[in-house]
């Protein structure tokens, strides 16, 4: 009878099909399509930014790597440097760089004036623009080293000013040269004229790597090598200091402490320290160690021991972690053969988790190394490093700087060739981050194990 | 006697002591060690500890108090009317020691005579000018009392340095006679040592309780310092941040408002680009990709979290800048006054923080169980309608602890602020103005010149104390909710 009834009302049949879609459906697939595509715009957009990130840092930092020579003949002319004639050392040295901008200067003019350029300028003293200030001192010390050269010829390779540097790289316009007091457009028309003789020559930058920073107006002499041992003898005191401290501290918690508010206070107060901002640890170590303890300011020492303390957060929960993946069966093992507890973990749980800890150690490190701001506070910025320490106690004492702490001094200095400088840190600085990261990585890969 | 060689001579010691300890043990047990309590090595270990932990306990001690004492001493030597109109006593006192280490210094090289380096009447002007020649750091105004000063403070630092070794030395070998008494067959070693290395462990395990009460302290004291000098009434509600440049304070106003209003902008844009492009990012990669893109994605975004903040400051500064100057600046709509602003640190900012928010989103999204989306697919909801409206809503609070977490980075972030954000304390709305922030001002302030006593460097305590305290607040809370909500579904 129902069907009567049904049949008694004859409503239009849907024109739903299982086929097509109807419009609500529709709606409701265009709506999955369209999150599904803000999903993927996210991750396109982090990669992205990440792309970018690396294309500035190769396209504006190769090109620190390299460098403009000037290969020069110079006359070591006896009469300005040896007026005496002697040879004696101690007279040498008396005559000051100011001595040799001639020579050097003069040898420059005559390979102009043999290479027939047309140039307006007719004293040697116009060719100052194009070398650098540290050409000088550079044949300075070759002819202290070896006296015996006083008199001849000798060719020197010597940089030429950032500003020739510049223009070789693209740097330096033309069109901006009315603004630049140090270089005019007649000097780079002696550049462009040396150029095809290989006088004047871009090559391969040793300095820059093994160098020492120079002061503000040598951008071309300034390299990151001091700054580097700087960088290592922190991350030394931080590995002496950070990976035992931070494998006892974890021994105790994971191993022994009894659950009691002594060790949660400790368990906070980690994870805490973890999140606190890294100039804050600058603010400690600039209070405790610099004025309470009076170690000497700028000391490698003192960033070792401010990133020791922020590196141990790290250290402790990675070594936790690995100590925790040793299953208790080890343990129950060496207990039932009669080992004590503190053997029991010393001779079997920590050489299984040993490499889990290392690899989490070389992660602290290479956070350690990257890290800026709390050498700023303790003074690590600000001074030309530029002196290479000749020892351990020089090393871990002396005033230095550190990578990071350098790359920062060059992004301040008002110079355009010195943000050229920057950005090649950072390349060296990557290079750095992405060995340790990549060493982490393999030793994981190797010594991991699964139970 | 220099402390390395002291160093030197206590593992000397203390080595000696192992090999005693276990020589006399093996003694007592008729060469034998089954008839030993425990283990030959730990009787050595035992005196080695015994020996090494006094020695160098009391010598860290010794160290740690020395220039404590000898400063207050030598300190009350200088009188009143030495301290110049401006200066402190700090500065005397930092005086002294360079003249005193200069004396050192000279005496070592042979350039001044021991006699005159000691002599308390002795010609000012006469030991200045020999300090020089030896190639002395000295500052040109050593007067009477701050020469007799340095000769006291380098005469005390002498003794000391000499009653600390003659002390360090005793407490070593007493501290070797004493385990070596104790050592005979019975005596049970290991649970003697286990004892120490417990104790060891301890201490290492406090060093990180040391490290907050260190933080809290000198940040503490420093700012009570400051509210001495400066009100800390003025300090928290002042409109107005700039500093004097004369280091005597007084025309400064030091108000933290314009500095925390910069902080809070450009962690607010930091997060306008970093949750969007995070979020969506976790959401895909943990409930649409496949193992591969994940494989691909999830390492790649995770780079950026790896790259050290010098870097993006450098991005900020040399790349994100003069990009929004060619938009933004004078050329094109003429908002922005220079690269250096807001927008251009929060955005480099925003590209730090992206890793952070995805990946812990990700893992909270992830601990959504699975029946939950099984339950709604199965009411007919496609995959966006179930993240929409149940995944997301289950995963809220770890999210929302996800985001104050990155919120609490963005606020201590300091170096692409110092270079990216500009000096100028400023109180305005528009994103393409320099402004500056709390970590900006803390660098500045304590980089700059001026007198480590004076208000201008001692804001910068207070202003790091209210950064921690805020960062602080801002994690425990964040951990709080992540952990909460990581306990319902667990």
């Amino acid at each position: 009878m129902s069907d009567a009834s049904i049949q008694a009302t004859p409503e239009q049949p849907k024109t739903t099909s299982l086929l097509v879609a109807d419009p609500h459906t529709q709606k409701r697939k265009t709506a999955e399509k369209r999150f599904q595509a803000y999903g993927l715009a996210g991750i396109f957009a982090g990669i992205f930014f990440l792309i970018v990130l690396l294309i500035a840092i190769l396209s504006s930092g190769t090109g620190a790597f390299t460098q403009t020579f000037i290969n020069v003949p110079v006359y070591l002319d006896p009469a300005k440097l040896d007026k005496k004639g002697n040879r004696d050392i101690n007279d040498l040295k008396k005559v000051s760089t100011f001595g040799y901008n001639p020579l050097v200067q003069n040898a420059l003019f005559q390979i102009v004036q043999d290479a027939g350029v047309e140039t307006p300028f007719e004293k040697t003293k116009d060719m100052k623009a194009l070398i650098s200030a540290s050409a000088a001192a550079q044949i300075r010390d070759v002819v202290l080293n070896n006296p015996d050269l006083i008199g001849e010829t000798v060719d020197f390779r010597i940089l030429a000013s950032s500003r020739v540097d510049g223009y070789l790289k693209g740097r330096v316009h033309r069109e901006d040269l009315a603004r630049d007091k140090n270089i005019d457009a007649e000097h780079l028309d002696i550049v462009d004229a040396l150029l095809p003789s290989g006088v004047v020559r871009k090559s391969f930058n040793l300095g820059f790597i093994t160098g020492a920073d120079a002061s503000e107006s040598r951008a071309e002499q300034a390299g990151l090598g001091v700054s580097m041992l700087g960088s290592l003898f922190m991350m030394f005191v931080v590995l002496v200091l950070a990976l035992p401290i931070g494998v006892a501290a974890s021994i105790y918690l994971e191993e022994f402490a009894p659950k009691n508010r002594i060790t949660d206070l400790i368990e906070v107060n980690i994870s805490n320290l973890a999140a606190v901002p890294s100039i804050v640890f600058g603010i400690l170590g600039l209070a405790v160690f610099i004025q309470f303890m009076h170690l000497p300011q700028s000391a490698p020492l003192v960033g070792g021991l401010v990133l020791t303390l922020m590196t141990l957060p790290t250290i402790i929960i990675s070594t936790r972690a690995s100590l925790k993946s040793v299953p208790p069966s080890i343990r129950d093992a060496a207990l039932g053969v009669g080992a004590s507890k503190m053997q029991a973990v010393f001779h079997h749980v920590l050489p299984l988790a040993a490499p889990g800890i290392l690899t989490g150690t070389i992660i602290g490190l290479a956070q350690a190394l990257g890290e800026t701001a709390p050498l700023l506070l303790i003074g690590m910025v600000g001074f030309i490093a530029s002196n290479a320490p000749d020892g351990l106690a020089s090393g871990l004492l002396d005033p230095n700087s550190a990578m990071p702490a350098q790359i920062y001094e060059w992004a301040k200095r008002a110079d355009p060739a010195y943000y050229e400088r920057a950005w090649g840190g950072i390349i060296v600085l990557l290079v750095f981050l992405v060995s340790m990261n990549t060493i982490a990585v393999l030793l994981r890969r190797r010594f991991e194990r699964r139970w | 006697m220099p402390v390395f060689w002291l160093i030197l001579i206590v593992l000397g010691i203390s080595c000696a002591g192992f090999v005693l300890g276990r020589y006399r043990a093996m003694a007592s047990a008729d060469d034998n060690s089954r008839n030993l309590h425990s283990l030959p090595v730990y009787y050595g270990t035992h005196v080695f500890m015994k020996a090494i932990v006094p020695g160098f306990g009391l010598m860290i001690l010794w160290l740690l108090a020395q220039p404590l004492v000898i400063d207050n001493r030598v300190s009350q030597m200088i009188p009143a009317d030495q301290i110049d109109e401006g200066s402190t006593i700090g500065l005397v006192m930092s005086e002294v020691r360079r003249t005193a280490i200069g004396l050192e210094n000279a005496v070592a090289q042979g350039a001044m005579d021991a006699g005159l380096a000691n002599d308390g009447n002795a010609d000012v002007d006469e030991v200045t000018r020999q300090l020089k020649d030896s190639g002395q750091v000295v500052t040109a105004n050593i007067t009477q009392p701050i020469l007799r000063a340095a000769q006291a403070y380098r005469d005390m630092r002498g003794t000391s340095n000499l009653l600390m070794s003659i002390a360090v030395l005793l407490v070593t070998l007493g501290g070797v006679a004493w385990a070596v008494s104790q050592t005979h067959r019975g005596f049970r070693a290991r649970n003697v040592v286990e004892q120490g290395v417990l104790a060891i462990l301890i201490a290492a395990a406090s060093v990180a309780i040391l490290t907050t009460l260190g933080i809290i302290f000198s940040l503490v004291f420093s700012t009570i310092e400051f509210f001495k000098l400066y009100s800390a009434l003025d300090f928290f509600t002042l409109l107005e941040w700039a500093p004097s440049f004369s280091g005597r304070g007084g025309a400064s106003s030091l108000g933290i408002l314009p500095l925390l209003w910069g902080t809070l902008y450009i962690s607010f844009v930091a997060l306008l680009v970093a949750v969007p492009i995070g979020l969506f990012s976790a959401i895909y990669l943990s409930e649409y990709a496949g193992p591969r893109l994940r494989g691909i994605a999830k390492p790649l975004l995770e780079i950026l979290a790896g790259i050290p903040t010098i870097v993006y400051g450098l991005f900020a500064l040399l790349t994100i800048g003069p990009l929004l100057m060619s938009v933004f600046g004078d050329d094109g709509l003429g908002w922005m006054g220079g690269g250096r602003s807001v927008m251009t640190a929060g955005i480099a900012m925003g590209i730090m923080l992206i890793p952070f928010v995805s990946s812990l989103s990700d893992d909270i999204i992830n601990a959504v169980p699975q029946a939950m989306r099984d339950g709604s697919y199965g009411l007919g909801a496609t995959k966006s309608e179930t993240i929409k409206q149940v995944v997301l809503p289950a995963a809220l609070p770890g999210i929302v602890g996800a985001i104050l977490l990155a919120a609490s980075r963005a606020i201590g972030e300091t170096m692409i602020v110092v270079l990216g954000a500009g000096a100028a304390a400023r109180l305005s709305l528009n994103p393409f103005e320099a402004m500056t922030t709390v970590t900006a001002k803390i660098v500045s302030q304590l980089t700059g010149d001026s007198d480590f006593a004076s208000p201008e460097a001692l804001v910068a305590f207070a202003l790091g104390i209210t950064l921690f305290v805020l960062t602080l607040a801002l994690n425990v809370f964040a951990l709080y909710i992540v952990r909460t909500y990581r306990e319902q579904y667990e």
